[in-house]
């Protein structure tokens, strides 16, 4: 038997480049460095010499031109003189707008479908599961399209909400403060008037009272064991104050805080809060689906925590709500939350599908419009990239503080 | 007192039977609609709203015409009623499924070469088939393509025989050498016989030759299955690839590895799409002209890659440190560990996730109607809904195309499910 034996750093052959396992990680890494930097020259390369041909260069310089197509649904100030730039900010903020609320409602849907399908009604919980299971396994793309012509063919034109020579309307506002239209729907908008400012101020000076105070009665619960109540006292931190106010300004005067309702000028609504229909079909279609998704993740997490948890906490004497509240969620939400946020991100990625109904965010302003008219298909699509690849890293950072911070702490 | 001897009775009494509020169905009801107030509120709400939306369903699909040249004969011949139009789907059926310029008298090629997909994927899924089948599932891709595309069959010929000769000379070398060098010489194997056999195509242009097919007659749903099946079968491979490179503890490896997964997971899919259809032809030599399907191919494979890596990853982090251990301790080296105990164990804790992001890249193809080609999606949006009969009309093709889709996603969901309850081998009931 042949005793092996390291050969010391002095007698080293160039063979051992490739035999020994010591040095062999570093002949392929080299490899492996050589074929990227030779495959990304020769792409690049490529590119070069394509754009040569073509007359074109990489620029940038586009973004300052004017760009001369109108963007209907903005939220801040825009026109057709704007620059490239400026369309491309409408968009990014068109997209964080479906991004933020299609995120909302996503979790509203999917927590209300993942804890319905535990529910021990035999019938809501088959309900729930066949929501689960239709959504999920049909495309995104064909659901927006769907709710996208719910608003081109089912539902009413503006006009149709007119009296006309003496014969009634033929469709009716909701609670005559919604209209749900084939252009969008309308719906009141609340408007600040004198003091209506110190009124939302003191709302939400309460919503950080109200999280003080239960961070206070936690800590005195888990320091001395004393249990103050949190629920009543938390709902009246909320909105008491901010009630009083409301009423004590409306005493002296007018209202601090008005609605204003969508009312029928001519063939269409004025007024109130017009969500457009496509910004409705996308938002809503995107909410739904990955509430799907959600739901799975919540039910997951629900059943992930085993029955010996409640049972030990029953055992101790603590009481249902308390076992929910102090023993249940915490660990279901280490398990529910990461693949929430990560459902997010995708519900994120997938509002680029706006395209398809024509809502401008920033795949249809940057990399729709602007990329035709200019003809810059590479900035624009780099740029475009840039900014989802910015979003994901953000979200993703953001998570992994928040993995760091719930993990079972290990001895 | 008496002296009658006192009654003892030798068995047991029967127990009375529960009361009927106890039992059976009423027990079920009580339990699982009625158990409470909420509940039955539940209850009596789910089965208003199940009422409402099967009274409006219900009409639609008995009423539906089936026989109709266009909306409008349609609409005539049910004079107002409630129903839907399915004509279009009878009248527009092969545009749904082979696309619009698929040349009619060929649609046998793609019919067969589908079935033959389920005949060859079968043996892959279900491991109690005889293991000879494997044989026709590793000949499927070249027959499969030869059957769509047409052309001679002497080009997919050229292929497999460079891939098989391929194998062989890796089973070789591997057998004397390592692992590295046979798959080095089976590379230069399979260029040799590509280009040595490339001039025999041309050559034998007629021998046994289909009717050529260009790549942008391809349509309707045999798009999205072509799409799904041809991204998901490469991004396997990619896939396991990236996922070692990941966990290598090479650092320029693992950062390359690491850059391009997060990269690509970053970014929609959209984006790549457009990469495909505008920028990819800047950094291909002059000259060269891909077809968009053989770009848009590429691009959903590396954005599907990038998803599988993760799940692999996640697969083989799960593997206890023991199994590497000890795979190391038996003097197996990278390669003979990988192949023989880890990847074994990693990819079955991984099938639910690779199923998972198969479904989702077989939902994703649909997205490809956004780059103006013409998939199922497409053709509805399209040339479908944009013709003069048809104009206006969205239910039945937006319900038709859902259907399809979820049939074929819920029963490869189903199918992994069950994939799992046969792979456990832990004793866990």
């Amino acid at each position: 038997m042949t005793m092996q034996t390291d050969s010391a750093a002095g007698n080293f052959r160039l063979s051992m480049l490739i035999s020994d396992t010591r040095y062999r990680s570093y002949t392929f890494q080299l490899v492996a460095m050589i074929l990227l930097f030779a495959s990304v020259g020769y792409l690049i390369s490529n590119l070069i010499f394509n754009l040569q041909t073509a007359g074109l260069s990489i620029s940038y310089e586009f973004l300052e031109e004017p760009a001369g197509y109108d963007i209907n649904q903005r939220l801040i100030e825009y026109n057709s003189q704007s620059t490239h730039w400026r369309a491309s900010v409408v968009g990014v903020l068109n997209t964080l707008l479906v991004a933020v609320v299609g995120c909302f409602f996503a979790t509203i849907f999917g927590v209300l479908a993942g804890v319905l399908r535990l529910s021990n009604n035999w019938i809501v919980a088959k309900i729930m599961a066949a929501y689960v299971e239709i959504f999920r396994n049909v495309p995104v793309l064909i659901w927006i399209l769907i709710i996208n012509a719910i608003f081109l063919v089912s539902l009413p034109q503006p006009k149709a909400f007119k009296a006309r020579g003496g014969n009634p309307p033929e469709a009716e506002m909701f609670l005559d403060a919604f209209a749900f239209t084939g252009r969008g729907i309308y719906m009141p908008k609340p408007v600040l008037q004198t003091g209506g400012m110190l009124v939302l101020g003191i709302f939400l000076l309460s919503i950080f009272v109200m999280f003080a105070y239960r961070r206070y009665a936690r800590s005195l619960l888990y320091s001395q064991g004393r249990d103050l109540p949190t629920f009543w006292p938390s709902l009246g931190i909320l909105f008491v104050p901010a009630i009083v106010i409301y009423f004590v300004i409306a005493a002296t005067g007018e209202l601090p805080i008005v609605l204003e309702y969508p009312a029928l000028k001519g063939f269409n609504f004025k007024g109130g809060i017009w969500a457009r229909g496509s910004f409705v079909a996308l938002t809503f279609a995107l909410a739904i689906y990955t509430g799907a998704f959600i739901a799975e993740n919540v039910r997951a997490g629900i059943l992930a925590i085993s029955k010996g948890q409640t049972e030990a906490a029953a055992s101790l004497g603590i009481r249902p709500n308390r076992i929910m509240s102090l023993v249940v969620l915490p660990q279901a939400l280490r398990v529910i939350i990461p693949p929430m946020i990560s459902n997010y991100l995708n519900l994120t990625k997938n509002s680029s599908l706006a395209i398809a109904v024509g809502y401008m965010d920033i795949t249809g302003t940057l990399g729709g419009i602007t990329l035709n008219q200019t003809g810059r298909a590479i900035e624009a699509i780099l740029l475009l990239m840039a900014f989802y690849l910015f979003i994901s890293l953000s979200i993703s950072a953001i998570m992994n503080v928040y993995n760091k911070s719930v993990a079972i702490k290990e001895r | 007192m008496s002296d009658q001897i006192a009654f003892v009775r030798h068995e047991a009494l029967q127990p009375s039977p529960p009361p009927a509020s106890e039992t059976g169905l009423v027990k079920w009801l009580r339990e699982n609609l009625f158990s409470s107030v909420f509940n039955t509120f539940l209850t009596i709400l789910s089965i208003y709203v199940i009422f409402r939306v099967l009274s409006g369903l219900f009409p639609w699909l008995a009423n539906g015409i089936w026989d109709a040249p266009s909306l409008k004969a349609c609409q005539g011949i049910l004079e107002g009623a409630s129903g839907g139009c399915f004509a279009v789907l009878t009248e527009r059926w092969n545009q749904l499924v082979f696309g619009f310029k698929y040349p009619s008298e060929q649609y046998w090629r793609p019919t067969i070469a589908f079935l033959l997909l389920l005949v060859s994927v079968a043996p892959v899924l279900f491991s109690k088939l005889p293991r000879k089948l494997l044989i026709l599932t590793g000949l499927y891709p070249f027959f499969g393509f030869w059957l769509i595309w047409g052309g001679t069959i002497v080009g997919p010929l050229i292929s497999l025989c460079g891939f098989v000769a391929a194998y062989y000379v890796f089973v070789q070398v591997d057998k004397r050498f390592s692992f590295a060098v046979g798959l080095l010489a089976a590379l230069v194997t399979a260029i040799l016989v590509w280009s040595l056999g490339g001039p025999l195509k041309s050559t034998f242009e007629d021998f046994i030759a289909l009717e050529a097919v260009p790549s942008r007659d391809m349509g309707g749903f045999m798009l999205n299955i072509i799409l799904g099946t041809v991204c998901v079968s490469l991004s396997l491979p990619i896939g396991i690839l990236l996922a070692l490179g990941r966990q290598s503890n090479m650092p320029i490896i693992k950062g390359i590895c690491v850059v391009f997964i997060e990269f690509i997971r970053g970014v929609p899919l959209i984006t790549l799409l457009f990469v495909a259809n505008v920028v990819l032809a800047y950094f291909l030599p002059p000259g060269t002209n891909f077809d968009l399907i053989l770009r848009v191919i590429i691009m959903i494979t590396l954005f599907s890659s990038a998803y599988i890596a993760e799940v692999i990853r996640g697969g083989l982090a799960a593997l206890p440190r023991g199994q590497y251990e000890a795979a190391d301790s038996l003097g197996l080296d990278y390669a003979q560990s990988m192949r023989l105990i880890i990847l074994p164990q990693a990819l079955k804790i991984s099938i639910p996730g690779i199923v998972n992001v198969s479904v989702g890249l077989f939902k994703d193809t649909t997205l490809v109607s956004v780059i103006s080609m013409f998939d199922l999606v497409g053709m509805i949006r399209g040339p479908i809904v944009s013709s003069t009969e048809w104009n206006g009309i969205y239910w039945e093709l937006f319900g038709f195309a859902s259907i399809l889709f979820f049939i074929i996603c819920y029963s490869i969901s189903q199918y992994s499910q069950w994939l799992e309850r046969q792979l456990a081998t832990d004793n866990k009931d």
